[in-house]
């Protein structure tokens, strides 16, 4: 109604206008102003309380706290830690010294879990919608089936996980080993080198209905006609699916790559539930090791400022991703 | 338009200064204002000015389930409030969660009045200043410090400093062994010392049974072992003066002692490198394993059908038989600590149910629940103590149990060097062999990753 409404304006604000009248005016005209100009504002307050509450000050803290020497001799009185100045990004960066060490190991696991991970659950995710884009009996049933993963909770789902890939009683090693007899002895997955694949594999398993539900949606937007076209010229479903499909779908592709490398590159859930607070070395993702450096050694300090430099990697690698994708996208449309 | 945007501004600005006076208003925090107030330390407060006040118990989960703990708690604490008009908000916080809660408690100020540790986080939880400390003005208000055993003062807080906490529950480290396995493999009795314990282990281990089961996997428990290990052998994790000394040549020979279970001598399974969860007692309660080391386990077994009599429990051995001193340390003083919070604004309704839970009625009453020793020497002779079991360990912790390095950065240790001796298990049960080189250089790397304290 209010979108609707006929301006009234000009009467009232005439500079004709006595004071009085102006007096009685003010509320009407203010009442006027915030239905023209001001609704939208008051609208958006509570997102931008909650938004002030929730991420801007949090992270404000974060910040003065990464300058900050913050060790369990000051949690008490956290204010009265001393300046730091820039130590703890010092220390962080130092790459041939032990925290720094760790940090680059971290950085790296973390690294090529994401790249996995994303890879991974992109592949499957554009098979799987591609497979499922056209109509058979049961495509619904199956198309549900898929979307499990992303349904079920994440500690029930990922605790199952952990239970599978037990050495001694677990059905990774029962199928694998005893039924399949692939490997020639049981192998370990929550110790040692397999850590980082039994990771992958959950991480995939986790995020590729996303990319699948996504993919799947964006599929519904290519006309039918261009694919009935090309094969009246002769192309293959390879030749459809690369020089119809895919630039489609680039749009979504990239919302979908973006948004599961941010995702996967901070996973927390996934490493914590399957191995502990202390996960192996060969499994040791930057969010847990910030995790540890701040609540479990109790150095506040070092792990804000590891924070801090995890955001700005990721502002940037968001940043560069966007402006290339972009560039890409303005030259195709060109 | 001009206006307009001024406007805008105006209510952008609004919102901002709204946002920024709200977050100081939760930073500044407030209170529940049914308090009388603290009074000075050492005195009894009068119970009948305490009548009505309202205080919140975090207490630690020690039984089967936090429903469990809370049944079991409630109807203790009914009998505190029917004493003395204080009511008890109860809160039974898994393991996992605790220390965090603690933490962001002593970081926001607004904790529990009272609430239970790990013993082995005593001096570390001492060095925030959270903590009230346990003058003898304060001791004198639960009847004095001369009633709790000493090993378990001694495990709550740094030496030289007044304890941040007061035993509540205290356990020590058994060896456990299964009666008929050792005489089904024609051992008379069971090991004093490790060479014994690893000879025996051989014997026992066959067709898929195991000599013993350990938790590797479990930081925690790793360095309970390592740590008697490395004190059979004159050591200590940290010096005088609280600075780590990790990769001492006694320190590495304790770990890898340990670690040869599976790595060296395979009385273990390769499985125990990854078992976190008290798998260890599955399989000892299950015959899968003949021996175990662990503390206060008669609950826990029973609860898989084995039956008191089907096992016994010795002192963890010695590195020579008959070993005195610190070579005849036999575990580490293990336990649960009852704490004040020192903000609270009901210091006295606190002291008093410090009192209550450390009565010797109630020591029984409570570790009699939970299997555990009453850290009160006085409820130690209660009949309820006087299984074969507890009474070993009770005589373990009176004799042979040393506290855990009582040092701000204790937390630390168990956080670097159990994690390193999981990475070695983890080596081991891969079929990769564990060396003195190896286990130096993974104790090197937690050492270096320690902070200053």
């Amino acid at each position: 109604m209010t979108a609707t409404a006929p301006p009234r304006r000009a009467p009232e604000a005439g500079p004709s206008s006595g004071k009085s009248a102006a007096g009685r005016r003010l509320r009407p005209r203010i009442v006027e102003r915030l239905r023209q100009g001001g609704l939208p504002y008051l609208l958006l307050l509570p997102a931008v309380l909650a938004e002030l509450l929730i991420h801007i000050v949090p992270m404000f803290f974060g910040i003065l706290i990464s300058f900050k020497n913050l060790t369990l001799f000051y949690i008490h009185h956290w204010n009265t830690a001393p300046w730091a100045g820039f130590d703890n990004y010092k220390a962080a960066v130092k790459i041939h010294q032990p925290i720094g060490q760790a940090l680059l190991h971290s950085f790296w696991v973390t690294l090529s879990y994401t790249l996995l991970s994303v890879a991974f659950s992109w592949l499957l995710g554009v098979a799987a919608a591609i497979l499922l884009q056209d109509k058979f009996r049961g495509r619904g049933l199956i198309r549900t089936i898929f979307l499990v993963p992303y349904a079920l909770p994440a500690y029930a789902a990922l605790i199952t996980w952990t239970f599978m890939f037990q050495q001694d009683t677990g059905l990774v090693n029962h199928v694998l080993h005893d039924q399949l007899h692939v490997t020639s002895s049981k192998s370990f997955w929550l110790i040692g080198d397999n850590s980082f694949w039994a990771m992958v594999i959950v991480s995939v398993w986790k995020s590729w209905p996303f990319a699948f539900l996504a993919l799947m949606a964006g599929l519904q937007n290519i006309p039918r006609e261009l694919y009935e076209a090309a094969a009246m010229d002769g192309a293959g479903v390879w030749q459809q699916i690369r020089k119809i499909t895919m630039p489609s779908l680039r749009p979504v592709n990239q919302v979908i790559v973006l948004v599961l490398f941010l995702w996967t590159f901070n996973d927390f859930n996934t490493p914590f539930v399957m191995f502990g607070q202390n996960p192996p070395h060969q499994a040791d993702l930057i969010s847990i090791h910030i995790y540890q450096s701040s609540f479990i050694n109790w150095n506040f300090g070092s792990g804000s400022a590891m924070s801090v430099l995890l955001l700005l990697f990721l502002l940037v690698v968001t940043a560069v991703y966007l402006l290339v994708t972009s560039r890409g996208r303005s030259e195709n449309d060109v | 338009m001009r206006s307009s945007s001024t406007s805008s501004r105006l209510l952008a600005a609004t919102a901002l200064v709204a946002a920024l006076g709200l977050t100081l208003a939760a930073c500044g925090g407030g209170s529940d204002d049914d308090s009388s107030g603290s009074s000075g330390s050492g005195k009894t407060a009068d119970p009948n000015s305490l009548k009505g006040q309202t205080i919140t118990y975090w207490a630690s989960n020690q039984g089967t389930s936090l429903d469990a703990d809370k049944t079991t708690l409630t109807a203790e604490l009914n009998k505190f409030t029917a004493s003395t008009g204080i009511k008890v908000k109860l809160e039974v916080i898994g393991w996992a969660d605790l220390l965090n809660r603690i933490l962001a408690a002593a970081t926001s100020g607004q904790g529990p009045d009272v609430l239970n540790i790990g013993n082995t986080w005593s001096a570390s939880l001492q060095a925030t200043g959270a903590l009230m400390p346990w003058d003898s003005a304060a001791f004198s208000t639960i009847g004095g410090k001369d009633r709790f055993a000493p090993a378990a003062i001694a495990s709550a807080g740094a030496p030289g400093q007044d304890p941040a906490a007061v035993p509540l529950y205290s356990m020590a480290y058994g060896l456990y062994y299964n009666k008929k396995q050792f005489a089904d493999a024609g051992i008379a009795n069971p090991p004093t010392t490790w060479a014994e314990l690893v000879a025996d282990g051989k014997k026992l281990t066959k067709d898929g049974h195991y000599g013993i089961a350990v938790e590797g996997a479990n930081g925690a428990e790793n360095i309970h072992h390592i740590f008697v290990l490395a004190k059979q052998r004159g050591a200590s994790w940290f010096d005088d003066k609280g600075a780590p000394t990790f990769t001492g040549p006694q320190q590495v020979a304790a770990v890898k002692q340990y670690v040869d279970f599976i790595a060296g001598d395979k009385i273990a399974a390769k499985g125990n490198a990854e078992y976190v969860q008290n798998q260890t007692i599955t399989d000892f309660a299950t015959g899968k394993a003949a021996m175990m080391m662990w503390q206060s386990a008669a609950p826990a077994i029973a609860s898989h059908g084995m039956k008191p009599d089907q096992y016994g429990v010795v002192p963890v051995p010695t590195q020579t038989a008959g070993a005195t001193g610190d070579a005849g340390v036999t575990s580490m003083v293990a336990g649960i600590n009852i704490a004040v919070f020192k903000d609270t604004k009901h210091k006295d309704a606190a002291e008093a149910f410090v009192k209550f839970m450390t009565s010797t009625d109630e020591q029984k009453a409570l570790n009699g629940k939970y299997g555990s020793i009453p850290p009160v020497i006085e409820a130690q002779s209660d009949p309820a103590f006087q299984t074969p079991d507890l009474k070993v360990l009770a005589g373990v912790l009176q004799k042979s149990a040393a506290p855990l390095p009582q040092v701000a950065n204790e937390s630390q240790f168990e956080n670097l060097v159990g994690p390193a001796v999981k990475s070695l298990f983890a080596e081991a049960a891969a079929g990769k062999p564990v060396t003195d080189a190896s286990v130096k250089a993974a104790l090197t790397k937690a050492q270096q990753q320690m902070p200053a304290s």
